[in-house]
């Protein structure tokens, strides 16, 4: 660590000509930043990351209790804590609440850092981040209170919350845009591509979502399908796909494998992703076209998918040996992989032949909670793990990053592992003709070892919360950051 | 500037483009879509209890649609853009932890089923994993005018007073009643009570020649299982006051099989059995059952739980059947 480095358009890059520069790139920042500027962007990146993780910690503790559930349907079984009320707000919260949040934050902390700049506006920072968490605050009470927009999913808060969320979004998609023209050079880093390119992305799904004309009967079923898939993957996927684009250049001290590569996937995403949400609906009554659409591009969906995971993949190589001793790179890497194989299932899925077993099964589950949290929640959590610690100078402990670390890993694979297999038995039960309630005697032992993962998931959670504590307010240190000089040293 | 404005702008006006010609036109399109024949919108009390059925998640467990599939038969005819025209906000749902409602109305028409398998799952299916909706129900020391108590189980029911309904629940129940698929030309709109084994259509089956008392056993029982078993339950002692007991049931358990087979063809709604008048609607099997299979369904039952009435076969169903109501 600390040698010069040859980078070529690499996150600190201030220009297109390849240059020598520090990797720890604050130090030589341009004139535009200062300390205070420092300790804004900071506190702001701080905020939002406490925030998610208040909102990490809740979500899942509810669906912790909705696992619970499954073995024990009377258990608080009253009004308010009923599973149909309870599973919108898991999902939500954990979509709108954790993740949201601390990509959002991510993403200003890159954009102001790979540009070399201050944030354009701290107090509109501040103003998203107020409206993010009333959003979700709003929204968790609407729907335990009974109140939602149907059972439609991700998107059951009433439209007026949603608009909210909206308000968030246009406010932090400015703010990102108007910091990126800041920027001294000329080039835009990858990073800023694609959180940039997530924000205005979320916003015309946003709109496109609570417009009412074309929402009756059939016609919102096309709309669901549109939703639920768009906005993971045009919005977390891209955030979180920003995160690797910035962190693994930063942790290893090289450039992206190709820039060009990452270009082509930022592409290629935006042209198929959109089109594949009829996948949820195949053998519906949605035009047969549509169905066959989908399914078309989510095949398409592994030229973005692998050429990004090879890109990432390449980058990392030949440094085996930094993983080992970087628990951020770690969590990265499986959010790489998460990010590979995750939708790489999901192209398998979208065949009519697959989808003939396992739509409508506990494989659905399986399958969202290794994008969610396999590639997702690991890319928030390494961007976190390896970014925090500089702007704010302090590091959580080596045991604590670890505890984290294995407990997620150990228990997302429990929980995907037990609901794919259980749900292959479950779709079987179903072709096979048995009497249906056969498929729910069957899951009985996957729901239990789904619980058992789910409680290794929770109590990492809380650990994380420990280790961010430890990263805000916490003795000023540098135990497990792969970034930070190896003594006193700090880079904000 | 301009870099920023061309990657942002064209990103922006791509998805634009492909959201438009995706979702957004199509969508338009299909809310104009036509209701189907005999598709009609809900009475204002069931719209309630959808709003109900919306409100309580039900739609994360169980789906409102039929695909084209061998597997979903049991549920009804696969779906059809007009059965939607008035489904709004859409409940297709995308998880089947509990079975399809597309045509629980056909399925299990009994309000009284719905009513204690809503106040207590397990009260008649023991193995269900659903959540009780108590708080859809109110415990009363007196059943009021106008109102009708819930014959819950003993085991099940509170220890003290009785149990009637809210509105809430009404709307429910009345939500799920109307759920009931329209007959379109060329496709079965018989369902099961969720099995796929009625998946064999109404088979004209030639008679056999008599062969006695010798029929499937294990499919008699698994067919009772997925028709019969949600009232008339595992142990066939039914539930005391809503679903009558098919042990030493005059009709099951008696030399002439002819009610018996009817029962189970044509259904039966008001019968009086063993002193006990029933007022919940048993569904008829006429539709989706072949001869054979009610044929086992009859055998198994008139052979189980000690009864032990006179064997009948495909040729006695058919004979049956043919006469009509």
């Amino acid at each position: 660590m600390g040698l010069p480095t040859l980078w070529r358009r690499n996150p600190e890059s201030t220009g297109r000509v390849a240059k020598i520069q520090h990797p720890l790139g604050s130090a030589l920042a341009g004139p535009a930043q200062s300390h205070a500027d420092d300790r804004a962007l900071a506190s702001v990146f701080v905020a939002y990351t406490a925030s998610a993780t208040f909102w990490l910690i809740f979500a899942t503790a509810v669906g912790l209790l909705l696992a619970f559930k499954f073995g024990a349907p009377d258990f608080w079984a009253a009004k308010y804590l009923t599973f149909g009320r309870l599973r919108p707000i898991h999902t939500n919260d954990t979509f709108y609440g954790f993740a949201s949040i601390a990509l959002v934050g991510l993403a200003y902390y890159v954009a102001a850092r790979s540009c070399g700049t201050s944030l354009y506006s701290t107090a509109l920072a501040w103003a998203g981040l107020a409206l993010f968490n009333i959003a979700a605050i709003a929204g968790t009470i609407a729907l335990d209170l009974g109140y939602n927009w149907g059972d439609l999913e991700y998107r059951e808060w009433p439209w007026p919350i949603r608009l909210i969320f909206l308000a968030a979004l246009l406010v932090t998609g400015w703010n990102l845009i108007a910091t990126v023209a800041r920027r001294s050079a000329d080039d835009i880093y990858l990073s800023n591509w694609y959180t940039i390119g997530g924000v205005l992305w979320t916003c015309i799904i946003a709109i496109v979502a609570v417009l009412p004309w074309y929402q009756y009967g059939l016609g919102q079923v096309a709309i669901s399908g549109y939703y639920m898939h768009n906005a993971v993957g045009m919005w977390f996927t891209p955030l979180a796909l920003g995160v690797f684009y910035y962190a693994i250049p930063k942790i290893l001290s090289r450039p992206i494998y190709s820039y060009a590569l990452g270009v082509l996937a930022f592409w290629t995403n935006l042209l198929f992703y959109p089109l594949l949400g009829a996948h949820h609906f195949l053998f519906s009554p949605l035009p047969w076209w549509l169905q066959t659409v989908a399914i078309v591009f989510s095949v398409a969906m592994l030229v973005p998918v692998w050429g990004g995971s090879a890109n990432y993949l390449l980058t990392m190589r030949g440094h085996q040996h930094d993983m080992i001793h970087s628990y951020p790179l770690m969590f990265i890497f499986v959010g790489v992989i998460g990010y590979l194989v995750g939708s790489t299932q999901g192209t398998v899925e979208a065949f009519r032949s697959m989808q003939a077993i396992w739509h409508f099964s506990n494989f659905t589950v399986g399958h969202s909670h290794l994008t969610m949290y396999g590639f997702v929640s690991f890319a928030v959590w390494g961007g976190i793990y390896a970014l925090l610690p500089l702007a704010t100078g302090k590091s959580p402990g080596r045991l604590g990053i670890a505890l984290h670390f294995w407990m997620a890993l150990v228990g997302s694979f429990i929980y995907v592992i037990s609901l794919s297999v259980g749900g292959t038995v479950q779709g079987m039960d179903w072709v096979d003709g048995k009497p249906f309630i056969q498929s729910v005697v069957d899951m009985q032992p996957y729901y239990v070892w789904r619980g058992v993962g789910g409680l290794l998931m929770f109590l990492s959670h809380v650990v994380f919360a420990w280790n961010v504590w430890r990263m805000t307010r916490g003795q000023a240190g540098n135990a497990a950051s792969p970034i930070l000089p190896p003594v006193g040293e700090v880079a904000a | 500037m301009n870099k920023l404005l061309a990657i942002a702008g064209g990103a922006l006006g791509i998805y634009i483009v492909i959201v438009l010609l995706v979702a957004v036109i199509p969508a338009i399109e299909l809310s104009q879509a036509p209701a189907g024949p005999g598709v009609t919108a809900l009475t204002p009390l069931q719209d309630e209890g959808r709003q109900v059925y919306a409100a309580n998640g039900c739609g994360y467990c169980h789906t409102q649609q039929v695909r084209p599939l061998d597997e979903d038969k049991p549920f009804g005819r696969p779906s059809a853009p007009g059965d939607f025209a008035f489904q709004t906000p859409e409940l297709l749902g995308s998880e089947r932890t509990g079975p399809d409602l597309t045509n629980v109305g056909n399925s299990k028409p009994s309000d009284v089923w719905q009513y204690i398998h809503l106040y207590d799952p397990r009260a008649v299916e023991p193995e269900s994993i659903m959540p009780n909706f108590k708080f859809l129900f109110d415990v009363v020391p007196v059943v009021p005018p106008g109102e009708t108590a819930v014959p819950v189980p003993e085991a099940f029911a509170p220890k003290n007073g009785k149990v009637i309904p809210t509105l809430q629940a009404k709307a429910l129940v009345s939500y799920l009643l109307s759920l009931k698929q329209s007959p379109i030309p060329g496709f079965s709109t018989a369902v099961a009570m969720g099995t796929a084994t009625a998946a064999t259509p109404p088979a004209a089956t030639p008679a056999p020649a008599p062969t006695g008392y010798a029929y499937d056993a294990a499919k008699g029982q698994s067919l009772f299982t997925a028709n019969c078993a949600a009232c008339h339950q595992a142990s066939g002692q039914g539930i005391p006051g809503a679903f009558p007991s098919l042990i030493g049931n005059t009709a099951v358990d008696d030399a002439d099989p002819t009610l018996h087979i009817q029962t189970v063809l044509h259904g039966a709604h008001g019968v009086v059995v063993g002193g006990v008048k029933y007022n919940s609607a048993m569904p008829p099997f006429s539709g989706q059952l072949s001869d054979t299979d009610i044929a086992d369904i009859v055998n198994f039952e008139r052979s189980a739980w000690g009864n032990h009435a006179k064997p009948v076969n495909a040729a006695d169903v058919a004979a049956i059947r043919a006469k009509g109501n």
